[in-house]
C-alpha cells in the first residue's frame, strides 16, 4: 500500500519537475516548482518526517516560490527570445543527465536494501518533538548561525535592491525641528519712504 | 514489498538529474537555472531526510532544516542581484552577464 503510494507521488513528483526546466513560460515553470514541492512534501509524510514535510510547505510554497512568482512577474524580459536556440542543448543534456543518473541509481540499486522500519523520530512521541529535542541543545550553534545567515541574507538583498534617487524630496524631521526663528526670519526696520 | 531507503534514493537521485539538466538546458534563463538549483536542493533534502528516517537517526533532518535555510537565503540574494541586472541593462541573458566585473 505504502509502496503504491510512493510510486504515485514519486511519478507526480519527476513529471512535474520536468516541467519545470521545460515550460515555455516562466510562470508555468514557479507553479509547477510549487506542485513538486507539495508532492514531495507528502512523500515526507509518507515517512513520518511530518515537521520537515511541513517546513517545505511553508518555506517553499510560501517564501520561496512566491518571491520567484514576483520576480517573474515584475521583470519585464522577451521569454519568447530568451527560449530560442535552446532545443540544440537538448541531446548533449540527455545524454549527461542519462550517464548521471545512471552513476547514481547503479549505487543504488547494487547496495542490499533491507526493509528497515522507518523511525522518524527515534526517542520521543512526535517527530517534531525529537527535532526541538536536538535542535535546541546539541545543534543550538547551527541554529544560531542559521538566523545569522538569513540576517545577512536580508540586508544584502536590502543593499542590493536599495535605489538611492537624486532628485526626489523627502521630509527631514531632525532639519525641521533644528530650524530656529532667525535662521527662517529677517527683520527690517523700514524707514518711511525708502524702501529697503 | 515494503517502504525501502532505495526507493527515496532513487528518487532524490532522479530529482537532481532532472536539475541538472534544467541547468544545461535553460542556458538563457537564469530565472529557471535558479528554480533548478532549488529542484536540486530539494532532492538533497529528500536524501538527507530518508537517510535520518532509516537509520533512526534525527539528525538528518536537522541538516535539512538548515539546507532549507540557506535555499532560501540563496534564493533572496541571487533573485536580488537578477533584479539589479535587469534595472541595469533592460534584459536578462546570462551571456552578458560577465559586465557586472568590477
Amino acid at each position: 500500500m505504502e509502496v503504491i503510494a510512493f510510486w504515485i507521488l514519486a511519478v507526480i513528483v519527476g513529471a512535474s519537475a520536468i516541467c519545470v526546466i521545460s515550460a515555455r513560460n516562466p510562470v508555468h515553470s514557479v507553479l509547477w516548482l510549487i506542485f513538486a514541492f507539495f508532492t514531495s512534501a507528502a512523500l515526507l509524510v509518507l515517512i513520518g518526517a511530518e515537521f520537515i514535510a511541513m517546513l517545505l510547505v511553508v518555506v517553499y510554497v510560501g517564501a520561496v516560490a512566491v518571491l520567484f512568482l514576483f520576480v517573474v512577474m515584475m521583470l519585464d524580459v522577451d521569454f519568447v527570445e530568451l527560449k530560442q536556440g535552446t532545443l540544440r542543448y537538448w541531446p548533449l543534456a540527455l545524454i549527461i543527465g542519462l550517464a548521471f543518473f545512471a552513476q547514481i541509481a547503479l549505487v543504488s540499486f547494487a547496495s542490499e536494501a533491507e526493509a528497515v522500519r522507518p523511525q522518524p523520530s527515534p526517542g520521543a512521541e512526535t517527530n517534531a518533538e525529537a527535532i526541538g529535542q536536538v535542535l535546541y541543545t546539541d545543534y543550538v550553534l547551527l541554529f544560531q548561525t542559521a538566523g545569522i545567515i538569513l540576517l545577512i541574507a536580508m540586508i544584502g538583498a536590502i543593499v542590493l535592491t536599495l535605489r538611492a534617487r537624486p532628485h526626489v524630496k523627502r521630509q527631514d524631521i531632525a532639519k525641521q525641528t533644528a530650524r530656529r526663528r532667525k535662521d527662517a526670519t529677517d527683520l527690517v526696520d523700514v524707514e518711511p519712504g525708502r524702501g529697503i | 514489498m515494503d517502504l525501502t531507503l532505495n526507493h527515496y534514493l532513487v528518487l532524490s537521485a532522479f530529482l537532481f538529474t532532472v536539475g541538472v539538466v534544467g541547468i544545461f538546458v535553460n542556458r538563457k534563463n537564469i530565472i529557471v537555472i535558479l528554480m533548478a538549483i532549488e529542484l536540486i536542493l530539494l532532492s538533497v533534502n529528500i536524501n538527507l531526510i530518508a537517510f535520518s528516517v532509516f537509520l533512526g537517526t534525527i539528525t538528518g533532518q536537522v541538516f535539512a532544516m538548515l539546507v532549507l535555510t540557506v535555499a532560501a537565503a540563496e534564493a533572496a540574494v541571487g533573485l536580488a542581484i537578477l533584479v539589479v541586472f535587469f534595472r541595469q541593462r533592460g534584459d536578462i541573458s546570462v551571456e552578458a552577464i560577465d559586465q557586472m566585473k568590477g
